[in-house]
């Protein structure tokens, strides 16, 4: 088992990562590929727990090809996952994951409070009841994120921040300690935008962690802890105060981001 | 209706609807999966599955023709997979390749052997012979307690009424596993859910569905059991559960209707003899599917499709 | 050996020449009308057309019987099933259109139901006095045996004008094939080309109906284009490879058929056609699976060379067996794991790459460079020799200090 207190040299970033002894979850070497292209060449990663993470990059560096991968829904070409320190396949259970609103058929036949239990499945199994408790905690997952009063509502009449905020309460309804997100904030309105930070930053004041797929550079100072900066490699990882600036940026995604245009993030706090 | 009807139609049309209900609800899952045709391949390769396990083991038995069908619907399965990732081909054009391929092997091995005094011909293995499962020694309904009678029944009868059990209880057992994996699979696999291994066991369901159905109804009306009952059941509901209901509901109306349309309909029009029932089924579960296309209340589609 | 040998050389019989010929015309129109098809991504749409012939086969017959005819004309037959074949085009395209089903549960209705519609009148057809010799079941897989002159002509000028058609129309369907969207602005009318395309493949199923059968005319429209792509990447050429083994595996598969008994002409093409197909699929240079097979593990040792060397150059332990096993296969570790001399050596080049392209990113910034930072790209291929002594000349400077060891 590879020991996650080794600290890991930045693979050609400027900034290391730092020691993590307590790693929510962590990538040594992962490499995934469509065809003879890398999408993610050898990426270390260490996403600490009870804290946000943001993985930002341009398009098509490998963000959520990095998430799927690490879940194990795209195969990997080579690297190793754990979670918590444990092979992920034994901690399933302590893994929530949020898909792109994109990836499923949303006339799929279902109502929402069917989807929220869709979270229980791993933990009442084939064929365990789904008792009134579990229908009252599916309920109090939809209250979370606002959506109480549309729990019998088919999926198909959602807009795209309420779908979001459903596959979020279902995420909620797995009770996990890990929450890992695929864009969850692409293409919602910005109610829907401030209901799911609040819920996000709720977990994390639980001591779970929370990495999210991120396309806004605008709000990762606002959201997020921790900033996981990617360009098919690992540019750069680590507290947004000391990562998230105009160097790393620049490295990230190379001419792509206009100098003025960085100047606006308001990078340096204070600045 | 007394002792013809239980000799010569009780049979055959309990047999239509065990067929019809163990065919609709595996297709459920594959319309919601987009993997309608899936159906249609399956139900062609039924043919070279029977044909290869007939020369196998040289008799026409009812286990070795359910294992060549589903090991052939499996083969297929795995070639058209292969097919798609290999050749980087779309999955019509390699189910098209995969299924032809495969029904044309199978007509030449039983063209080329010797298969003319079994009833295993081509045309048979198409169209089905729904009307000869009768119960010769039916005398009337009394002869449903008669252990000599119920011993005659068509062996088709006894071999469809498992299958389709067989098929309740999985849909039953697996019913989460089948639903979120058809609905969401990225978020199956991230629970650990074998996704592969419901898809394929999803497909050789519906295969020895089609195989058990296949003697009765011939392989390609397979396709509209697998596929018309489910599909006019999408357009009547937004429920899952519900939907498969109605599908079990449409599957029993167009075997019913079908085989007395099939029997009565030429009579009563003036003819003298009747109709394939096979087709007629296959004819009324069109027939149903096309009012609920133009009348159903959800037929219009609401929510976005699926990007990926 | 002879019968094949005569069949082959147009030998074996006036109509068995006739047929060979109408096969490989039909072969060709066929591979050719389907790539249309195929480049369309509606393969499976001919099945729905295939299936819904037979009805109308059968009306046909009903409707010449009662007519007064003959009822077995092979001419009003084929009308026939064309109206048929239509109609079930038009269901197909409405019920996608109209309601939330998706295209593939469309096809698969429409083929079953125009099916089980098409037995039932076959049966009615029996009852028919004049119906028990009507052998349309021929039409259901085929038969030239016992093929009248008359019919063979049919297929023969049938598949000529097909192929006469493809070649006419053949630009605008590349250009609707390849980008709807794209053809749609510059003016070209989609949706008639479309409905143009659709005609053609019923015209080729139609033709086909008496020699391959309607269940597998089908074939014919897919496996040719889908072989085809193993071996170009151009339109144009796409459309002759498809109709050049279209062609081939009709004429071959005609000779075989007719060289010798129980060897029914449909499957006998079709299986001639998935023969090519399954050596393409394997054999074909670019895009075969050997090919693909040698390149995707030349590509994954590639990806674990790389990875071992680097983690080589910063000490780290390496545990995944395969990387293991490339390095220690290339010499660059011992037995025990400890690095040679040469792995020293070439992870010393790694490591300096990482550091020239660290600078290259810091000075290229707008260049589009990120793309190439794949981490297996060597930096020889991107910038010039001297770009890279320029580099080697920064690293010697300030930045030395933070990245050395």
């Amino acid at each position: 088992m590879t020991d996650p207190s080794v600290t890991l040299a930045a693979s050609g970033g400027q900034a290391a990562a730092q020691v993590r002894p307590d790693a929510a979850l962590s990538l040594r070497g992962l490499t995934v590929s469509y065809g003879e292209k890398p999408a993610v060449f050898s990426v270390d990663a260490a996403f600490p727990a009870g804290e946000m993470t943001a993985i930002i990059g341009p398009n098509g560096a490998g963000k959520s090809t990095l998430l799927k991968a690490a879940l194990g829904v795209i195969p990997r070409l080579s690297g190793e996952v754990s979670v918590f320190g444990q092979p992920i396949e034994t901690v399933r259970g302590r893994i929530a994951y949020v898909p792109q609103r994109a990836s499923v058929d949303w006339d799929f036949p279902t109502t929402v409070i069917d989807v929220v239990m869709m979270g229980l499945y791993r933990q009442v199994g084939l064929l365990g009841r789904l008792t009134g408790a579990l229908k009252a905690r599916a309920l109090s997952c939809l209250d979370r994120v606002g959506m109480a009063s549309f729990a019998d509502r088919q999926i198909g009449q959602l807009s795209g921040g309420q779908q979001q905020r459903v596959f979020l309460a279902r995420a909620l309804a797995q009770d996990a300690d890990l929450y890992l997100l695929d864009e969850p904030f692409a293409g919602v309105d910005a109610a829907t935008e401030r209901a799911i930070i609040d819920v996000l930053k709720s977990l994390k004041s639980e001591g779970k962690a929370v990495v999210c797929v991120h396309h806004d550079l605008a709000t990762v100072r606002d959201y997020f802890d921790n900033v996981f900066m990617i360009n098919v490699r690992r540019i750069a990882e680590g507290p947004v105060a000391t990562t998230f600036n105009g160097e790393t940026l620049n490295a990230t995604y190379g001419g792509r981001l206009a100098a003025t245009h960085i100047d606006q993030l308001n990078l340096v706090e204070g600045a | 209706m007394g002792s013809e009807f239980v000799m010569f139609s009780l049979t055959p049309m309990l047999i239509g609807v065990l067929a019809s209900v163990a065919c609709a609800l595996p297709g459920n899952f594959l319309i919601l999966r987009r993997q309608a045709l899936i159906g249609d391949a399956i139900s062609h390769v039924v043919l070279p599955g029977i044909v290869v396990a007939f020369l196998l083991t040289g008799v026409v038995a009812a286990i070795p023709m359910l294992l060549g069908a589903a090991g052939a619907a499996v083969v297929a399965v795995v070639l058209i997979e292969a097919i798609k990732r290999l050749g980087r081909i779309e999955p019509g054009a390699a189910m098209g390749v995969t299924f032809t391929t495969l029904f044309a092997g199978g007509v030449l091995l039983l063209e080329q052997s010797d298969t003319s005094s079994v009833h295993l011909d081509v045309e048979h293995a198409l169209m089905g012979n729904l009307e000869s499962l009768v119960w010769l020694r039916a005398t009337d309904w009394s002869s449903l307690i008669d252990p000599w009678a119920l011993a005659g029944v068509p062996e088709e009868l006894p071999r469809i009424a498992v299958v389709c059990a067989g098929v309740i209880l999985l849909t039953l057992v697996f019913w989460r596993w089948l639903k979120i994996s058809t609905f969401d699979e990225g978020f199956a696999q991230a629970l650990g859910l074998p996704v592969g291994a419901i898809g394929m066991g999803l497909v050789i369901t519906a295969a020895v569905a089609a195989v058990a159905a296949f003697d009765a109804v011939g392989s390609i009306i397979v396709i509209a059991m697998f596929i018309c009952p489910p599909a006019a059941a999408r357009m009547m509901t937004n429920g899952l559960e519900r939907q498969v209901w109605w599908s079990v509901l449409f599957a029993v109306i167009s075997a019913v209707l079908g085989y007395v349309l099939a029997g009565y309909g030429p009579l009563w029009l003036g003819g003298e003899n009747a109709v394939s029932a096979a087709g007629m089924i296959a004819t009324v579960s069109g027939i149903i599917l096309a009012l609920a296309c133009a009348f159903g209340p959800h037929r219009a589609r609401v929510g976005a499709r699926a990007e990926v | 050996m002879t019968p094949l040998i005569e069949a082959l050389l147009l030998q074996a019989g006036y109509n068995a020449a006739l047929v060979a010929v109408g096969a490989a015309l039909l072969g060709f129109a066929a591979g050719a009308a389907g790539t249309f098809l195929f480049l369309r991504k509606r393969a499976l749409v001919s099945d729905a057309v295939a299936h819904a012939t037979l009805p109308g086969v059968g009306l046909a017959f009903i409707a010449m019987v009662w007519l007064g005819g003959d009822g077995r004309n092979l001419l009003g037959l084929l009308t026939g099933s064309a109206v048929t074949a239509g109609i079930g085009l038009l269901a197909v395209e409405w019920m996608t259109r109209r309601t939330r089903l998706s295209e593939d549960a469309a096809i698969g209705a429409v083929l079953s139901v125009f099916f089980g519609l098409g037995i039932v009148i076959l049966t009615v057809i029996q009852t028919m006095s004049s119906g028990r010799q009507a052998g349309l079941e021929s039409f259901l897989l085929g038969s030239t045996a016992g093929m009248l002159f008359q019919d063979a002509i049919v297929i023969a000028v049938g598949g000529s004008l097909a192929v006469l058609a493809t070649w006419v129309m053949r630009r605008p369907m590349t250009l609707v094939a390849f980008d709807a969207e794209y053809a749609a602005a510059s003016g070209v009318n989609v949706p008639g080309i479309d409905r143009l395309m659709m005609a053609l493949v019923m015209a080729v199923t139609v033709i086909g109906l008496k020699i391959v059968g309607l269940i597998l005319i089908v074939a014919m429209l897919i496996i040719p284009p889908v072989t085809a792509r193993f071996w170009t990447e151009r339109s144009q050429s796409l459309i002759w490879y498809a109709g050049g083994i279209g062609g081939v595996s009709g004429y071959l598969g005609a000779a075989f058929s007719a060289s010798a008994p129980d060897l029914p002409t449909g499957p006998i093409i079709v299986l001639v056609a998935a023969l090519l197909f399954l050596l393409s699929l394997f054999l074909a240079p670019a895009r075969g699976v050997a090919a693909a097979v040698f390149r995707h593990r030349r590509f994954q040792r590639k990806v674990h060379r790389r990875q071992g060397l680097l983690a080589l150059a910063r000490r780290e332990p390496i545990h995944d067996e395969l990387t293991l096993r490339v390095l220690r296969g290339e010499g660059l570790i011992r037995a025990d794991g400890v690095a040679t001399e040469t792995g020293r050596a070439q992870a010393a080049k790694i490591a300096r790459d990482e550091r020239r392209w660290d600078v290259a990113r810091e000075i290229h910034q707008d260049t589009g460079l990120a793309g190439r930072y794949d981490g297996l790209t060597p930096i020889e291929e991107v910038f010039a020799p001297d770009e890279i002594a320029e580099f080697d000349r920064r690293i010697g400077g300030p930045r030395a200090k933070r990245e050395g060891p």
